[in-house]
């Protein structure tokens, strides 16, 4: 070995300064298992340093279209409706075409919402801590656990019988039941529990109400919430590697995010909205940096995350997620004939009439839209000549 | 009764999607601009109400750098302005 190690990363700094830490740990590493000479070194640093620079994206190069086009193309392969079982027969979640749609377009829900939730360090290995967790998330309805509701018009009345397999199921008590009906306004005081049997129960409704008014107040009372988190319709408990993990039907993050026994970091939605909303700008960005990615990779299409990445730079630019098209980037361009060209060019064409607007002709659109050299590449720079230092000799 | 009885403390600065924040300080944002060569609202934003900012306490007019990890890089430093709303 001619030079040690601390040599080597002392000749390396100044690759160090310019490469970035992912390049130059593969290139620490790929030096380490050679015998060189010092001057082969530094000229290999010097070549993986000038290599890199060449490679950058240089100034004028159209980036957004050809990410347009890197995504675009692909994406007419893609099928047009499909679903996928993400690995639960149960659920289905939309991906393919539409998902990329509802995600450029930057809906506040998702077709189909899910979560993934990871669990902390005491309810991750075992199946029924893991159960236990995913009851006090999944939302119980009275009707969830209910066999059946009559109404009693003699007595005007309701008798409610509880389904003693899926109280337990769901992890409820009678107790839960009396107390979320009290809660409702119209029977709050004219609650009670059969004497004999701990699962009937009696609901007295007011003497004033007919036969529509208590058939009312009866869907009312089914959809009574026992327990659980809002928007949480079903959780699954599904084995990954050596953990378990709570796969839900339904979204609500910053809920979620409360509930005992999740670990809080790994809590993840495929909403996008939601994500801006509880974890902010950048997560956000990451989120649809990922949803966008496995949609493509899902489908088999190999677009680089490089152009991915620019898509959701670009939606996330102004703090706030906005979407690709007419109400979001598309329509804030400065052109006037660049928004034309996109979508409803009339209504474009007359209020920028109306207001006087003038176009700049700085983009690419409009310059091809007038029959005029694209400012893009070499074209990007202007030729402007100084009379008097032009002076003839 | 509910689940959520126990109020648990929220760090958002903990989750796996929230890359690195932290504030400049000024005379690194007179160094930054400088290097960029722009002014601060060509940045990419990030809003005051946004949860990373409130967590941070940063004010508007103020420059934030975030250390993502990126898959092509390894890492990478991007810079947003704190502006109202």
């Amino acid at each position: 070995m001619g030079i040690s190690e601390s040599e080597l990363l002392e000749m390396l700094e100044p690759a160090k300064q310019v490469l970035p830490p992912k390049i130059f740990d593969e290139l620490l590493e790929k030096l380490k298992g050679l015998t060189l000479t010092k001057d082969e070194l530094s000229k290999i640093v010097e070549l993986t340093i000038n290599e890199y620079l060449n490679v950058l994206v240089e100034p004028g190069e159209p980036i957004g279209t050809v990410a347009a086009q890197s995504v675009g193309e692909p994406g007419t392969q893609m099928t047009l409706r499909t679903f996928h079982y993400a690995g639960v027969r149960e659920l289905n979640v939309t991906l393919g075409l539409p998902r990329l749609i509802e995600l450029v377009d930057a809906r506040k829900l998702p077709e189909t919402p899910i979560m993934v939730i990871y669990l902390d360090e005491e309810h991750r290995y075992d199946r029924d801590k893991a159960l236990e967790v995913a009851r006090r998330i999944e939302a119980t309805r009275l009707e969830n656990v209910i066999a059946k509701v009559d109404i009693d018009l003699v007595s005007s009345s309701m008798v409610i019988d509880l389904d003693p397999e899926m109280m337990i199921d769901k992890g409820v008590e009678t107790d839960d039941v009396v107390k979320a009906l009290s809660k409702v306004k119209a029977v709050s005081q004219n609650v009670s529990v059969d004497e004999n049997d701990s699962n009937r129960i009696y609901v007295q409704v007011p003497p004033n109400y007919d036969f529509m008014k208590i058939q009312k107040l009866r869907d009312r009372i089914l959809k009574i919430k026992l327990k659980g988190i809002k928007g949480i319709n079903r959780v699954i408990v599904q084995r990954r590697g050596n953990e378990y993990v709570l796969i839900t039907d339904g979204t609500n993050l910053e809920a979620v995010l409360k509930v005992d026994g999740v670990d809080v970091r790994r809590v993840f939605t495929n909403s996008v909205y939601e994500v801006e909303n509880v974890l902010g700008i950048e997560a956000a960005r990451q989120a649809l940096v990922n949803e966008i990615h496995n949609v493509l990779e899902e489908q088999g299409l190999d677009v680089d995350m490089r152009h991915v990445m620019l898509i959701a730079d670009m939606m996330t630019l102004t703090g706030s997620v906005k979407q690709i098209g007419r109400h979001g980037i598309a329509g804030e361009k400065t052109s006037v004939l660049a928004r034309a060209s996109f979508e409803v060019t009339v209504k474009h064409l007359f209020d920028a009439s109306a207001r006087g607007e003038l176009d700049e002709l700085k983009g690419v659109a409009e310059n091809v839209i007038i029959g005029q050299l694209v400012p893009v590449g070499t074209n990007l720079v202007n030729l402007a000549m100084n009379p008097t230092l032009a002076r003839p000799k | 009764m509910s689940g959520k009885s126990v109020k648990k403390k929220i760090n958002v600065l903990e989750h796996e999607l929230v890359p690195k924040h932290e504030a400049l300080k000024p005379e690194e944002v007179v160094e930054l601009l400088k290097n960029l060569g722009i002014r601060p609202e060509q940045l990419p934003w990030i809003r005051v109400s946004d949860p990373v900012s409130r967590e941070l306490g940063v004010k508007p007019g103020d420059i934030v750098r975030i250390v993502r990890k990126s898959p092509t890089a390894g890492e990478s430093v991007a810079y947003r302005f704190v502006v109202s709303g």
